[in-house]
């Protein structure tokens, strides 16, 4: 095998398990590291660079870091990456004064964003900051879109919501309010130097069954959380049944609990090991005594003189293979549940009534627009789509990175730059070692299992419709769980013309995960592993020619947990700690880049 | 030295052996020796060794001396009996001990300057009553301790750190045990566990006293070019004649194995040795042929490793004496103390 190539970005980053699967690429390790330090400000600033909405995504987040967590492949469960995020939140000072602001002068470019939600509001946090005027026009009188309508009050409150849409919108964001866009040529022709859509996937999915135009009390789940975060709905029925089990259906069912219901059962189709809803939401549902009812099929809604009395089901039996996927299914028996109301949560999808399908905008064969996946332009110069208006329904993380890079290319567009030549990802490496035996992080590994969040009291929760359950973590929560992270960040960085092949490293790992053996093909090299290679997925750090026996160096990175004393027991320094920094470009320094290159061509000219 | 300690982790990867026990079992402290000592790789030899035969760590009793490779028995086997003698006198107190419980696998760990030196005496008298024992030197050519003076073992010729080079000639261990009777000799380097861990797994098993001169290069006084026993030296230098395998007893299962080059050697306990000859000119059975082919490769500069000698057939110090075969905290009280009647007669023997 050839020697592992380092030198671009991808490797080191990859390993930061975490910070690879955030969409946004948020430095996780870097601010755990400033909690435990207690810089609860510097950790809340450095997440809001990456990912803008810490304080919303600290609580609602789909957290794609967690189960890619290094610690899950120690022992069962991540770090609380997520609940940090908040710790990091709750505990910020005044941040006013660090928060990016507009220039005086502005650059004369002004760009139209459609939809007040968190892929617009991305869009006008990077580039207001350069100077660029930002219409945000917004069909509702509130700005946050799906953050506001659908993410009911009792998991993400109002005032984490104004506070951080604020911070945007106080630098000088031009908001229009009950302003809905009716025509996309028309806002064309207003001369926006640029146009960026983000308004995500606002029709909820129909369920057309017999009985479901027979009565007022089947609702469309997204629409009617929007309904009750407006006030226009206050009640529900004692009996609801929730169709579908995504973490809509979960925000339902623990709505309807809240509206006085008592008796909310959630029909799934399939069994639990396909809900699409996060384990999470799954548990604080059924914390509340929300049943969840597996191989129910809905067939017919019964409604008996107007009035919805209940709904017939298919009950379902499953086939699977060896790799548990559903291979048959068959129907088996039927059930008729009774019911005041059902709430239909099978998902959402794009709807694009205002724009016009003959002015350049194509759209695909399920309608939705075709984006390109780097730009994000669609096939009209100048028009930008991001969020779940792109590519479909995702989350508030996805919609953020489609904003920074949505950013990006507006920026380019009004310079007349090309979209494509767009700054690299880096990583910077810094050594970590200090002293002898001291280095710059937290090494000792803390085998304290994962914290748990506390939650309000069952009986007091449900008193009013906006009571937040989770209380976040204590201090001392908060202390305990910032040491489970295992600092993914801290490479371990080999030089093999340093090695004298002591074996040092190799005796001292606590998880095994070194060998040094003559170079050979893949196979041979994995069999004479020290201990079998169980992640395909992670990648083998590979040496060149140790300097003695021209034997190699081999690390399999999915076992190590960067205690670093490979390198505090390398005679020679050949393995070394050192401080990966992914450097993430943005439409700021996009911006600088261009400043750069100006004033070398005026140098040269 | 380290001050981090070793995380105890028992991740997926980690097997168990027939006790149920995992590597992780058989270890012990953290080392303070330097980073990169080669003593540390022999511990981590005596630990993967002692894991794959399932010693249970109780059972096991870790005799050193002064030194830093005496201080390595604190870092494996946590759960062993051990004595640290005094300067040189491990091997009496080694003796006691076998002499009291038989049942007991002593280990002993030592070095050049412990057992070449000092304790060059009780090193002799050892291997000549055969004490059933592994005795380990981890040989560095220097007083690591003292700052890396040259020890009895130094090659002539060989250079300090500061320069000056040794006029005396070496004790080699090897050929000292030899031409004391020895009836398990082996030579072997801390950076080659492939040869070292069977090694030691056959010493453990071997019912004598069993030698293994390890090369375990000094990383702070003398692993420099001017040095014979450096990591690089040693690997440029050292030649494998007799690789071992060991064959722990398991009924039903046969090996198959080529008997021109194998040699296959059968122990008291019933496993069994395959020493595959690397040289075709060795024979590990021929006391004089082996000291023959050690010196005449010796002055070619050529470091012969591997298990160079053993003899199988003669009895070890309990069955030279005669005697008891239980140890002695199991023999029954009328046993142990025949009584005073007993002890008049016997003193009346020997008047």
């Amino acid at each position: 095998m050839d020697p592992t190539k380092t030198d671009g970005t991808e490797y080191f980053h990859r390993v930061v398990d975490c910070q690879w699967a955030c969409p946004a690429h948020t430095d996780v390790p870097e601010y755990i590291r400033l909690i435990a330090q207690g810089r609860f400000t510097d950790a809340y600033l450095l997440n809001r660079q990456s990912n803008v909405f810490p304080g919303i995504l600290g609580r609602v987040c789909d957290r794609p870091c967690e189960p890619a967590c290094r610690r899950t492949r120690v022992e069962d469960k991540p770090v609380a990456i997520c609940r940090l995020k908040r710790v990091a939140s709750d505990n910020r000072e005044e941040i006013g004064d660090r928060l990016p602001q507009a220039p005086r002068h502005r650059n004369g470019k002004r760009i139209a964003l459609v939809g007040a939600g968190c892929a617009s509001l991305a869009v006008a946090n990077d580039l207001i900051p350069l100077g660029y005027e930002c219409v945000i026009f917004e069909a509702l009188d509130k700005p946050g879109g799906l953050m506001r309508t659908n993410i009911p009050a009792f998991r993400l409150p109002a005032s984490v919501l104004d506070e951080e849409i604020d911070y945007i919108v106080d630098m000088g964001v031009d908001l229009r309010l009950s302003h809905p866009v009716q025509s996309m040529s028309a806002l064309l022709e207003e001369g926006f130097d640029a146009v960026f859509v983000g308004t995500g996937a606002p029709k909820g999915k129909e369920l057309k069954l017999p009985g479901r135009y027979d009565t007022d009390r089947i609702h469309i789940g997204i629409q009617w959380l929007e309904s009750i975060a407006f006030g226009h709905v206050t009640s529900v029925g004692r009996r609801v049944l929730i169709i579908g089990v995504g973490n809509t259906a979960m925000d339902c069912c623990r709505s309807s609990l809240r509206l006085g219901a008592k008796n909310v059962k959630v029909m799934a189709r399939k069994p639990r090991a396909f809900f699409k809803a996060s384990d999470w939401e799954l548990e604080d549902a059924e914390e509340e005594r929300v049943k969840i009812v597996v191989n129910h099929s809905p067939r017919e809604f019964l409604v008996e003189d107007g009035k919805l009395v209940g709904m017939k089901f298919d009950v379902l039996e499953y086939e699977f293979d060896d790799r548990g996927r559903i291979t048959d299914s068959r129907i088996v028996d039927e059930a008729t549940l009774p019911c005041d109301d059902v709430v239909l949560a099978i998902g959402q999808e794009n709807a694009f009534p205002w724009v016009e399908r003959d002015i350049g905008i194509e759209f695909d064969k399920w309608d939705v627009p075709v984006v390109d996946p780097t730009t994000f332009e669609s096939t009209r110069e100048g028009v930008f789509f991001g969020g779940d208006a792109a590519f479909g329904p995702k989350n508030i993380i996805w919609a953020v990175e489609h904003g920074h890079q949505a950013a990006i290319s507006i920026h380019k567009y009004c310079q007349g730059t090309s979209l494509t030549d767009r700054l690299p990802r880096g990583v910077n490496l810094t050594t970590a070692k200090m002293g002898i035996h001291e280095w710059s992080y937290s090494n000792d590994y803390d085998p304290a299992g994962r914290r748990i969040m506390p939650h309000v009291d069952l009986k007091k929760r449900f008193r009013k419709l906006n009571i937040e359950v989770e209380l976040g973590f204590s201090a001392e929560d908060a202390a305990a769980e910032v040491e489970r992270c295992l600092n993914c960040d801290l490479q371990t960085v080999f030089t093999a013309g340093l090695c004298i092949e002591c074996d040092a490293c190799i005796d001292i790992c606590p998880v095994d995960c070194l060998t040094i053996t003559p170079n050979g093909d893949q196979e041979t090299i994995e069999a004479n592993l020290k201990t079998a290679r169980l992640e395909a997925e992670q990648p083998l750090y590979l040496s060149g020619p140790l300097p003695h026996t021209s034997r190699v160096m081999v690390k399999d990175e999915n076992l190590c947990v960067h205690c670093g004393l490979c390198a505090e027991r390398c005679p020679t320094g050949a393995w070394d700690m050192q401080k990966s920094t992914v450097v993430i470009p943005y439409a700021l320094d996009e911006a600088e880049r261009d400043e750069q290159l100006c004033q070398t061509a005026q140098k040269a000219g | 030295m380290t001050s981090i300690a070793k995380p105890r982790i028992v991740h997926r990867g980690l097997s168990r052996n027939r006790l149920g026990l995992t590597v992780r079992d058989y270890e012990g402290g953290m080392s303070t020796l330097c980073a990169g000592c080669g003593h540390d790789s022999v511990t981590a030899a005596i630990i993967q060794a002692l894991f794959e035969l399932a010693v249970p760590p109780h059972r096991v009793a870790k005799m050193s001396g002064i030194g830093c490779s005496s201080k390595t028995p604190a870092y494996f086997l946590n759960a062993s009996h051990s004595f640290n003698a005094v300067h040189g006198r491990m091997p009496c107190i080694a003796t006691g001990a076998a002499a009291a419980n038989r049942e007991l696998y002593l280990l002993g760990v030592s070095g050049d300057g412990d057992s070449l030196s000092i304790g060059l005496g009780q090193f002799a008298h050892a291997v000549r009553r055969n004490l059933d024992m592994l005795y380990i030197i981890e040989n560095n050519g220097v007083y690591g301790l003292t700052k890396g003076q040259f020890s009895a073992s130094a090659d002539i010729g060989t250079a300090a750190k500061r320069g000056e080079v040794n006029e005396q000639p070496p004790i080699d261990p090897v050929q000292l045990t030899m031409a004391l009777g020895g009836t398990f000799v082996a030579r072997s380097f801390s950076g080659d566990k492939d040869q070292l861990v069977p090694l030691i797994k056959a010493g453990m098993r071997h019912e004598g006293f069993a030698v293994i001169d390890v090369l375990s290069p000094c990383v702070t006084f003398n692993d420099h070019e001017a040095s014979t026993k450096s990591y690089a030296y040693t690997r440029e230098h050292s030649h494998e004649v007799m690789h071992t395998d060991f064959v722990p007893p398991m009924p039903g299962i046969t090996v198959s194995y080529d008997k021109g080059e194998v040699v296959p050697i059968t122990m008291h306990d019933g496993s069994r040795l395959l020493l595959r000859k690397v040289s075709d000119d060795y024979d590990p059975h021929s006391r004089g042929a082996a000291i023959e082919y050690i010196r005449t490769q010796q002055r070619k500069g050529e470091i012969v490793t591997g298990l160079l000698f053993v003899d199988e057939s003669r009895p070890d110090m309990h069955g030279i004496n005669s005697t008891t075969g239980m140890p002695l905290n199991e023999l029954p009280f009328r046993s142990l103390c025949p009584g005073k009647r007993r002890l008049a007669a016997l003193q009346r023997r020997y008047r």
